[in-house]
């Protein structure tokens, strides 16, 4: 006999109002279900409503936490269009700024995942140490979040010299942290005991479903846009991409461990690196086209697409958040788990629900379904409507 | 009559109802500021829980559609009634040597009551997460009392002539020195003090009430003063389980002079393991501590058991 647990909308273990449904038998997960569609923001619209040098600004607001991966993206859609050259101060800055990031991204999981274990100092723990970093972006950028830095050609505003010091003692200080909360995981029993052998989701899974990110990665997938499509600096510092063979729970909380040490490594580098020179690349028209701007956000692949039909704000501005490609992963990652190790599933690919909705359908009369042939048939009469009207 | 009055102002006021109530709040507080402390945060001021509490008091009690309303009311009360019962039985026995042959099988069939009252309490309820969490805390019930039961008797075990009788291995500690400083009964303390963590539903044992997991899974209906009395019937555990220990293992308390000090030292130092613990452990899953509680700490009480039994 199988019970329906609700968890959700509103749930302690997530950020965001999202509704799952888990069919259990006893403490047993039978399978699952999502239902998004409860963030619905309409940014792409209001994307299309505002110029591209309004349009980074917009997109910032897509995730508090990846603030500047969306920002970038768009920044980079848009460049493609022009099809000009970010000058190697900026690509540096850029790097910077979304190294940090991911070091206060991964360490705000790593709070998170001891929430949802229920591991309360290792969730202020790892919140405190976070606290650092978000001090050195403001010192770059002048933001906690929402940093206002990238732009279309390349930055918004030089950073003085004399800051950089600074940010390296923050970072030396962060490191140990890291390896602090390394040691803290790999040497615990009990957090082994919750994250080992838990949720398991295949290489053939992971790539089936399109996962993304430290997901993909924690399945053996080696895929990271850094190395594979290098932008910004990371062709010219020295790191690694970080992959486990584990495929469970703990391999994708190691990787978010090691990463923050990579991270740490590439920051460095780039402040002792760092070029003069200009930080913008002094747009000043975008021609009709079409681009795309993709990097390694955080949580995996983001991705930017625009269409310029040559005024100032683009006719389309599709964005998609690898939140998106690693919703589906819960559903192998869940089966035959228990309740307990469910919601560990759900949480472990950092999910960002908001960022990821851009569609809402409202029916007074219920739910809506919408099959792969029909999203693909509203897909191209929307095409075409854009085709006809520009 | 008199005897009958005192006998009511015992179980009410001092050292039952009132009393357990008050000095277990004040323990939470030192719990939840402990906590904060090792968490690096400020923590609440002092009568924190009581606004807490006085706070429930006033709201309204939502009964949920479907619950059945008897049960799921009376559960919570019996709980606090059993507690109240335990703190009296154990202060009368080291205030006055009051007790009655056997009354060592009451109190550890009193602390029982509370875990029992929130699975009634939960299945009343009517909702998927309570019953979740009611199976959780019956299964871990099943898990702990075994070992719990065990170190107990090995205390008992020790005491010669052997006895059922709080009063008795108050006596005989008074006499021989207290049961601590054996090796067998260091084990059970041991023993003991984990499965207080799960009788008290802390981490990394609260696995029925899973905040982000079944949020609040036994609890989740409650509200008003219905969960202002399961907040108190917890925090009295946390008062009356360290008393306990203390009463069978270390002594018990000494209420004249200096032993006042000795007393609230061995309390704090109990009540600071518990919080440590807390704070130092993720929450294991529920067949994780089942067979945490069958293998390792059942196979150790039974060899602190065995050693009583070889006089060590």
């Amino acid at each position: 006999m199988s019970t329906t647990i609700p968890i959700g909308p509103f749930h302690p273990v997530l950020e965001e109002p999202e509704y799952i449904t888990l069919e259990v038998d006893g403490e047993r997960v039978l399978s699952a279900d999502i239902d998004l569609g409860r963030n619905h923001r309409g940014m792409e619209l209001l994307a299309q409503e505002k110029t591209y040098d309004q349009d980074t600004f917009l997109v910032e607001r897509i995730c508090g936490i990846c603030s500047a991966s969306h920002s970038w993206a768009a920044s980079r859609a848009v460049e493609d269009v022009v099809g000009c050259e970010v000058p190697a101060r900026a690509r540096y800055l850029r790097t910077i700024v979304h190294e940090l990031e991911r070091l206060h991204s991964h360490m705000l999981w790593v709070g998170l995942g001891g929430h949802i274990i229920g591991y309360w100092t290792v969730f202020m723990w790892g919140w405190k140490y976070r606290e650092p970093i978000l001090d050195a972006l403001e010192m770059i950028t002048g933001n906690r979040q929402h940093y206002a830095w990238y732009r279309p050609g390349g930055v918004r505003r030089d950073v003085p010299d004399e800051i950089w010091p600074k940010v390296l003692k923050i970072l030396d200080e962060f490191d140990e942290k890291v390896d602090l909360l390394t040691g803290a995981v790999l040497d615990d029993p009990v957090i082994l005991g919750r994250l080992k052998g838990v949720g398991i989701l295949t290489k053939e899974d992971a790539i089936a479903y399109g996962a993304l990110g430290p997901t993909a990665r924690g399945s053996g997938v080696d895929i990271d846009l850094r190395r594979d499509e290098p932008y910004g600096a990371y062709a010219e510092v020295d790191w690694n991409v970080i992959t486990q063979d584990g495929c469970d729970c703990l391999a994708v909380a190691v990787i978010r461990l090691l990463e923050m040490k990579e991270s740490v490594k590439i920051v460095k580098q780039c402040i002792e690196k760092l070029p003069g020179g200009p930080i913008d690349a002094g747009i000043r028209e975008v021609p009709r086209g079409e681009g795309i701007g993709h990097i390694e956000a955080p949580r995996g692949e983001t991705f930017h697409f625009i269409r310029s039909n040559g005024t100032n704000m683009p006719e389309r501005h599709k964005m998609r958040a690898p939140t998106y490609n690693n919703i589906p992963t819960f559903r192998p990652r869940v089966k035959g788990e228990t309740i307990t190790d469910a919601l560990l599933c759900f949480a472990i690919i950092d999910p960002c629900y908001s960022c990821t909705e851009r569609m809402t359908v409202l029916d007074p009369s219920g739910r809506i379904t919408y099959g792969p042939g029909e999203l693909l048939r509203l897909s191209h009469e929307k095409t075409e409507e854009i085709r006809r009207n520009s | 009559m008199a005897s009958t009055l005192s006998m009511i102002l015992y179980f009410i006021v001092f050292p039952g109802l009132v009393f357990t109530a008050v000095v277990g709040l004040l323990t939470t507080w030192v719990d939840r500021k402990v906590s904060a402390l090792v968490q690096w945060r400020v923590g609440p001021p002092w009568y924190q829980p009581f606004a807490d509490v006085l706070k429930l008091l006033g709201k309204e009690i939502v009964i949920p559609e479907g619950a059945k309303r008897t049960g799921f009311l009376v559960a919570p009360l019996a709980g606090l009634a059993a507690v109240a019962l335990v703190s009296t039985m154990l202060w009368l026995a080291n205030m006055r040597g009051a007790g009655f042959v056997g009354d060592l099988i009451g109190v550890i069939y009193l602390l029982t009551i509370p875990s029992l009252g929130m699975i009634i309490g939960a299945s009343a309820s009517g909702n998927p997460l309570s019953s979740i969490g009611a199976s959780r805390e019956m299964k871990l019930i099943l898990a702990y009392e075994l070992p719990f039961v065990i170190a107990i008797f090995t205390a008992v075990t020790k005491v010669s002539p052997m006895t059922l009788k709080l009063d008795g291995i108050l006596e005989y500690q008074a006499m021989n020195g207290v049961l601590l400083g054996n090796l067998s009964c260091i084990i059970a303390f041991v023993v003991a003090i984990l499965c207080a963590q799960a009788k008290l539903t802390y981490p990394p044992f609260d696995i029925p009430e899973a905040e982000t997991e079944l949020m609040d899974g036994t609890h989740m209906e409650y509200s008003g003063a219905a969960l202002a009395v399961v907040k108190v019937t917890q925090a009295m555990m946390l008062f009356t389980l360290p008393v306990f220990f203390i009463t069978i293992f270390w002594g018990g308390l000494q209420l004249t002079g200096w032993g006042i000090l000795y007393t609230i030292v061995k309390y704090v130092i109990i009540v600071t393991i518990i919080v440590l613990i807390k704070n130092t452990n993720p929450r294991v899953r529920i067949d994780q501590a089942v067979r945490f509680f069958w293998g390792p700490v059942t196979i150790l009480a039974i060899v602190g058991m065995i050693l009583a039994v070889l006089g060590l």
